[in-house]
């Protein structure tokens, strides 16, 4: 009887020993960087805009989608190899650049090390000059629009938003408290004021984070401030 | 030697060849082409087969379907996920079944081939084949856009070269226009029998022409203000020049089949809530019923009224009471004089309104509210429903139970009773009614029907009368003959009870759109108006936004479900002690908003498709 347990503890210990002989290692190069018009990050929202990338070389192609964070920053974790970087169409409040060397939109990039990269693009618009103000429980923001694209391609504004939230996640879908100014009633771009009330909050907390968001007419994703904490 | 000779003679003469075909035998396990086409009866036999493949978006044989928008609440634990995430998947309602396409293809050349049968069945074959092949592009153009029409079997060669068999993507309007010429081709070799309700009938070729040719209106129309969705090819959107030509189509294809007079609206019961619900559960010379997916007693049966009969008068020991109306979808319904209202809870000054009877407080409203919903104070089957969340007292605390049923002490008392109903609600209790409200639509009244060893033989129904007049209503409106419209639209209203018809300066896109959503709910319809309408976006905006107060506002937000409450007051020697009071009530389980992005207008067509097809475009906003 004792023969036979070490029998069955030595057959156990065989099943449970694992081999690592067919695994390769794991990705381990990152490619950073932001969305920028010239060297200006461009906020958006969380989990909405994303960029990708392609491998080319083989067979199939599946892109790999990367995520924008609000503050226009993004991280990959990848295999070293070259791979091709696209911004689709309808993705972010931007337009693509024309890349000179590849005549085309999209980016050739050759990852050897952990690279930092910033994607340059073409925005609608850049908020410019915010500030946020709290008075009580009222928070109040400054800001202007930049108009960059001008001509035939240009987009009127649809609104802007002052979202309240809890979190640092800020944009309609955390927002507690929010304004709203229609684009029609902005009478000067370069300097929109808009302020809310911060409703009570539970549990209580005497900070909120706050930022302004711009909704450009035809461009699903929002263009946003920087994020501010707000204590009062 | 010799004896070695006839060995070798005979072992010689074994591996002499036979005759050529001696390999090539009849298989015994499956009927070949020309065996199947000499025969009608097997040919009905693929034909069912193919019936059977037709796609349905929601329907009985799911039920948490039912709780994807905001109609209702999903009262099981395994669902609950329904209402705790934000974002619809880009690839949800997708489909890509070529196939089934492949199949039909197949169906339709062998049948204008064949020389056996007898030329009326044949004709009716071909017609019923050709109509499920134009309802399956139908079915992918409304969840993918414009789709690579293939009207005949695909064959490839081997050459190690597949490019020729790669198609691109159809415009959406092409789509449609192959729709719309199917169904007209084929609308007069197909029976004009109002009888026939599980196959192909001029009827239904009819109201699937209106259907369609509406959403291509539609999406003509309200495309426009959506521009981002839509692909520079034509993919995926249509040209608003194009809306009136498919509105007049639609409204033709409704008044063909409306004044044809073969099917009328169900009115065989005095009762009007009574009349609604038996549209969807009486099978017996329905006249509203043009297309179902039938189920049959002791033979194929669905398990929905397993799924959601009320708790409280369940047949089997498990499920009942699922699926939980929404007081989104209960506070649509208007009030007899044709003006919308919330349920009303409070008065003007904060305090509750007390009712006597819990039914009070859905009183003077639309017929199909209780023809739809089996709400507080209502009975099914016979027998009361049991929904009260438990006792408020005079301080405004309340007393429940964690139990079904459950029994307290009630202050000033020393013996406890029941504090809380049979069927709930009670938050985060499954099968309780958790938004207060169960559903009657579909809901079989047969008893036995709620057990798993019978089920309920309850049809599906795909088309029926009513849509086919709110189709002609909302064309005649889109092309401006709202005198035209009115008639329509009216006649469905004086069957749910309403004695006031509307008139030219009440009718505008939101009555129309809300007259859908009423007469329709739990009918598989709302993802495609909503879609169709370029509404989607705007409803389901992923926005913590409250329960609104204008119901018949057609873009009012409506992310979460919210649900209602009723409470026996508590208050002895006060008058209103014994009458009932109600809260509006979030469930605990709803703990997020629903969002519906650009790119969930046309579902994501995957990567393997595409690589398999490089000439496949995206779906725009992905």
């Amino acid at each position: 009887m004792k023969l036979k347990i070490q029998y069955i503890i030595a057959i156990i210990s065989i099943i449970f020993a694992s081999c690592e002989y067919d695994n390769y290692d794991e990705p381990d190069t990152f490619l950073k960087g932001r969305i920028v018009y010239q060297g200006e990050p461009i906020n958006v929202s969380y989990n909405d805009v994303y960029f990708q990338l392609i491998e080319p070389g083989w067979q199939l192609t599946y892109p790999i989608n990367v995520a924008i964070d609000q503050d226009g920053s993004y991280s990959a974790l990848l295999f070293k190899a070259d791979y091709k970087l696209v911004l689709p169409d309808g993705q972010g409040p931007y337009k693509s650049l024309l890349n000179a060397e590849s005549n085309s939109d999209s980016l050739d990039i050759n990852l050897s090390g952990t690279t930092e990269f910033d994607i340059e693009v073409l925005p609608y618009y850049m908020v410019k000059n915010t500030g946020f103000s709290v008075s009580g429980k009222t928070v109040t923001s400054t800001f202007g629009l930049d108009k960059i694209i001008t001509g035939d391609d240009a987009k009127d504004v649809e609104r802007v938003n002052l979202y309240i939230s809890k979190t640092a996640f800020v944009d309609t879908r955390t927002s507690v408290s929010t304004a709203e100014i229609g684009g029609g009633d902005i009478a000067d771009l370069n300097s929109i004021s808009m302020s809310t009330d911060i409703p009570d909050l539970v549990p209580t907390q005497n900070y909120v984070f706050a930022r302004v968001g711009v909704k450009i007419a035809g461009v699903e994703d929002m263009l946003f401030s920087d994020i501010q904490k707000i204590e009062f | 030697m010799k004896k070695y000779l006839i060995a070798l003679i005979f072992m010689m003469s074994l591996t002499v060849a036979c005759e050529d075909d001696f390999l090539d035998r009849e298989p015994t396990n499956i009927l070949l082409d020309d065996q199947v086409w000499s025969d009608g009866g097997l040919v009905l036999s693929v034909l069912a087969d193919l019936y059977n493949r037709y796609y349905d978006f929601q329907q009985l044989e799911n039920w948490s379907g039912f709780a994807e928008f905001d109609e209702a609440f999903a009262s099981q634990f395994g669902q609950y996920w329904r209402h705790q995430f934000q974002d619809y998947g880009y690839d949800a309602w997708g489909v890509w079944d070529y196939n089934y396409i492949r199949d039909l293809n197949l169906f339709i050349q062998q049948g204008e081939q064949t020389t056996e049968l007898d030329e009326s069945s044949r004709v009716r074959f071909l017609a019923e084949a050709r109509f499920l092949r134009a309802a399956l592009y139908f079915e992918h153009v409304k969840r993918m856009g414009g789709v690579p029409l293939i009207l005949e079997p695909l064959e490839y060669d081997f050459s190690g070269d597949p490019t020729y068999l790669q198609y691109p993507r159809s415009k959406e309007h092409e789509v449609y226009d192959f729709v719309i010429s199917e169904l007209e081709a084929i609308k007069n070799d197909l029976p004009n029998n109002a009888d026939i309700k599980s196959r192909a009938t001029t009827g239904l070729a009819l109201a699937m022409k209106s259907r369609a040719a509406l959403y291509a209106g539609s999406i003509a129309k309200y495309g426009a203000t959506t521009p981002e969705v839509s692909t520079s090819g034509g993919e995926v959107g249509i040209p608003a020049s194009m809306a009136d030509g498919y509105y007049q189509i639609a409204l033709a294809a409704a008044q063909e089949l409306i004044n044809s007079g073969t099917y009328a609206l169900y009115n065989k019961k005095d009762d009007l809530e009574e009349n609604f619900a038996s549209i969807f559960l009486d099978k017996d010379a329905n006249p509203e019923t043009i297309f179902v997916k039938d189920y049959k007693e002791k033979g194929r049966t669905h398990g929905f009224t397993i799924e959601v009969i009320p708790r409280s008068l369940r047949e089997e020991n498990i499920a009942g009471g699922n699926l939980n109306p929404s007081l989104n979808l209960v506070q649509s319904f208007e009030y007899l004089d044709n003006t919308f209202g919330e349920i009303e809870t409070m008065d003007g000054d904060g305090n509750y309104i007390y009712y006597d009877d819990p039914a009070e407080a859905f009183a003077g409203r639309d017929a199909r509210l209780g023809g739809t919903i089996i709400y507080p104070g209502t009975t099914y089957r016979g027998k009361d429903v049991d929904i009260w969340a438990g006792y408020i007292l005079e301080d405004g605390s309340t007393i429940s139970s964690d139990q079904l049923g459950g029994q307290a002490t009630l202050p000033g008392k020393s013996v406890s009773e029941q504090v809380v109903g049979f069927d709930g609600p009670i938050d985060q209790l499954e099968s309780s009614a958790q938004a207060g409200f169960y559903v009657r639509k579909y809901n079989d009244t047969d008893v036995g029907s709620g057990q798993r060893g019978t089920g309920s033989d309850v049809a599906w129904i795909r088309y029926r009368y009513a849509e086919v007049l709110l189709n002609a209503a909302e064309a005649a409106y889109e092309l401006g003959q709202t005198d035209v419209a009115l008639p329509y639209i009216n006649a469905v209203r004086q069957r749910a009870g309403f004695t006031t018809d509307l008139t030219a300066a009440d009718l505008d896109f939101d009555r129309i759109a809300h007259e859908r959503k009423v007469e329709l709910a739990f009918e598989g319809h709302t993802l495609f108006d909503m879609k169709r309408w370029r509404l989607a976006h705007k409803v389901w905006d992923g926005s913590y936004a409250e329960l609104t107060n204008n119901p018949g506002d057609a873009d009012a937000v409506s992310t979460r479900v919210y649900g209602l409450w009723p409470y026996k007051v508590y208050d002895p020697g006060n008058p209103n002690d014994g009458k009932w009071i109600f809260k509006e009530v979030l469930p605990s389980v709803v703990n997020s908003a629903h969002r519906f992005r650009l790119g969930n207008y046309y579902s994501f067509i995957n990567d393997g498709i595409r690589n398999a097809n490089p000439k496949i475009v995206r779906n725009p906003n992905q």
